[in-house]
């Protein structure tokens, strides 16, 4: 590997990094959508910091884009305040509009600035080593690796000093509100980290493929945790990791780097989307035969308990009973059998006292949905977990 | 009889959103010590009026007093319970960490729980009847379960003022027991408790203090004095009949 390829992995890193941890917190608040109106509505603020600067890193930039983008917010929560509009379409209203004034300035200025859309929509993470960063004539690395570092750790220091209340401001803003840990501003300050690391991002990515470093990380981890912490570690890790692949891939296919990057976040999103051991497609198909099976087993013992005579224990009359060819009822005798809730004597089917204390216990629950002695049946049973 | 203390006074208190006035030139001293209901139909203004007392939501006029001072200054003495409706419950947390929230305020900005604000959290739950859920995701709770953590998170605030929002709905009747007899051992502990109410035949039997309001109050006081058919009616604008037990 060449200086330019890690330099260029460590860059896409940083940026996946920055752009996750405040994913989690837009995703946890329903504002995906957000995220595209901000990474849009900078443009106009870099375009007129580049105007004054000259330069596509320089703060200046950083600083007016990020205003651009706490301004979209408001923006779009006075539309919304009026009460004619619902959100998304406040939304759809705004940033439009800020982002073609953006264009319009591009364009107007297209002879003597070299900014064109191509790259501020996509990014050009491949000429990122280039632009480099020199301190007392002393080279210190790329300019957007500095920048984007700078960011992640800024980004890191306030997600450590402001856990609590990120998390209490998420899940419920009317108490964190009641308690002072004032919403307000963890909101306006969520927003502007999200519009600087848009910025920050914008080189490697441009501005449409930051959307997807934002939110993909988070709504991958957010199939695989109940953990908040652990949320935002495997969002941190996905973006890692699909921004490392996705160089390669940009590098196998000779290809975008940006949008390898964001295939790779989808196809990871794909993956765990169909196989997440809880949430995941298949999972939950499985879940439901398995709980169709145990609704079956439950009926079927509650019947065996109602009923002492022979003549309706038998195996044949049970295959017939209760509409039992809809059911595999092979696999509900086989399950009883297997946890010793009945015994088979002569295909005459009895109720062990095993079996008589789970069908009482598991009715009793399904009824009244509190006895905490049940909990430990959930490790076994689908049809006592949610 | 010695003079009563007022532990919550709303003075000439309106709220408005986009200029349509919700809550109208409130005026309620509510003593120190009650359990009161808050009823009134859909839209009467029962939840704006807790929020902002709880300074959620900024009036247009008039005051509120928390034992004589501002909100902002009283808050350690004041907890909340929002409707369960009011957050997402697909949040990635579990049951001891939603309650562990309750010690947010205490701790104040950027300083950490630690072992102490654990071993209250632990403690409320048990006294919700939720110690052996304490780790579960809380999207895999059931609605009273919920509304018990709800609970247990405003008892580890271990505030002398309640709020609750509406805190029997959705529940079913064994948690609507449990949670009305802990309401119960907060009054008997010397604590106010203010709760929004929907259930008007169950007024007298939970609580000694009403206040009937609907975009204006209509009345508050001992519910053995003026819950009775001429206020319901007023409150509600049809012929009102309950059989208030006295």
């Amino acid at each position: 590997m060449s200086s330019a390829q890690i330099e260029i992995q460590l860059i896409a890193s940083m940026v996946a990094i920055a752009c996750a941890i405040p994913g989690v917190f837009l995703v946890l608040r329903k504002m995906a959508l957000i995220t595209d109106a901000i990474s849009h509505s900078i443009l106009p603020g870099i375009v007129i910091g580049f105007f004054i600067t000259q330069d596509l890193s320089s703060p200046l930039l950083i600083i007016l884009a990020a205003i651009s983008g706490v301004i979209t917010v408001v923006l779009v929560e006075f539309i919304q305040k009026t009460g004619l509009v619902k959100e998304d379409t406040a939304i759809g209203l705004v940033f439009p509009a800020l982002f073609s004034i953006g264009v319009i300035l591009i364009a107007q200025n297209a002879n003597d600035v070299h900014l064109d859309i191509d790259a501020v929509l996509l990014g050009e993470l491949a000429f990122a080593p280039f632009d480099r960063l020199t301190i007392g004539g002393q080279d210190v690395g790329p300019k957007s690796l500095w920048i984007i570092g700078t960011i992640v750790l800024i980004t890191l220091g306030l997600l450590l000093a402001f856990f609590k209340e990120l998390k209490v401001s998420t899940f419920d803003a009317g108490l964190a509100s009641a308690m002072g840990l004032s919403p307000v501003i963890m909101h306006y300050g969520l927003m502007t980290i999200s519009s600087i690391t848009t910025v920050g991002a914008f080189d490697a990515v441009g501005a449409i493929l930051v959307i997807a470093l934002m939110i993909a990380p988070a709504a991958t981890a957010y199939l695989l945790t109940n953990d908040l912490k652990k949320m935002l570690l495997l969002s941190v890790i996905f973006g890692v990791s699909s921004a490392i692949m996705g160089y390669w891939l940009a590098h196998i296919l000779d290809t975008s780097i940006s949008g390898s990057m964001t295939t790779v976040l989808g196809l990871i999103f794909l993956l765990v989307y169909l196989f997440a051991p809880s949430k995941g497609l298949f999972s939950v198909l499985y879940r439901q035969k398995q709980q169709r099976i145990e609704v079956s087993l439950l009926t079927f013992l509650l019947h065996l308990g109602n009923h002492q005579e022979e003549e309706e224990r038998h195996v044949k009359h049970l295959n017939e009973h209760i509409n039992w060819q809809k059911v595999q009822s092979k696999s509900v005798l086989d399950l009883a059998l297997k946890n010793n809730m009945i015994t088979i004597h002569k295909d005459i089917v009895t109720l062990t006292k095993k079996g008589e204390t789970f069908t009482t216990e598991a009715i009793d629950y399904i009824v009244d949905n509190k006895n905490s002695e049940i909990e430990n049946m959930k490790d076994r049973f689908f049809l006592f977990r949610g | 009889m010695e003079e009563q203390k007022i532990a919550v006074q709303i003075d000439d208190l309106t709220v408005a959103y986009n200029y349509k006035p919700v809550l109208w030139d409130i005026d309620l001293a509510i003593p120190e010590g009650v359990l009161m209901a808050i009823v009134g139909p859909n839209g009467a203004g029962k939840s704006t009026l807790i929020k902002s007392i709880l300074d959620i939501i900024k009036p247009i006029a008039g005051s509120v007093e928390i034992y004589g001072k501002p909100y902002k200054k009283q808050r350690s003495l004041v907890a909340y319970v929002p409707q369960k409706g009011s957050v997402d419950w697909d949040f990635p947390t579990t049951a001891l960490d939603v309650v562990m929230m309750g010690t947010y305020g205490s701790l104040g900005w950027i300083k950490r729980p630690g072992q102490k604000e654990k071993k209250a959290a632990l403690e409320a739950l048990e006294k919700v009847g939720m110690l052996a859920f304490k780790n579960r995701q809380i999207s895999q709770l059931s609605g009273g379960q919920q509304q018990r953590i709800f609970l247990a998170r405003a008892l580890v605030q271990n505030a002398a003022i309640y709020f609750m929002d509406e805190p029997f709905q959705g529940v079913d009747a064994t948690t609507e027991k449990a949670i009305i007899n802990i309401l119960k051992e907060l009054r008997k502990a010397g604590k106010t408790v203010i709760v929004v109410h929907h259930d008007l035949q169950t007024v007298p039997e939970y609580f000694d203090w009403v206040t009937f309001l609907n975009v204006k109050k209509i009345a508050t006081g001992p519910v053995k004095d003026i819950f009775n058919d001429d206020n319901l009616t007023k409150t509600y604008g049809i012929n009102y009949k309950v059989s208030v037990q006295q």
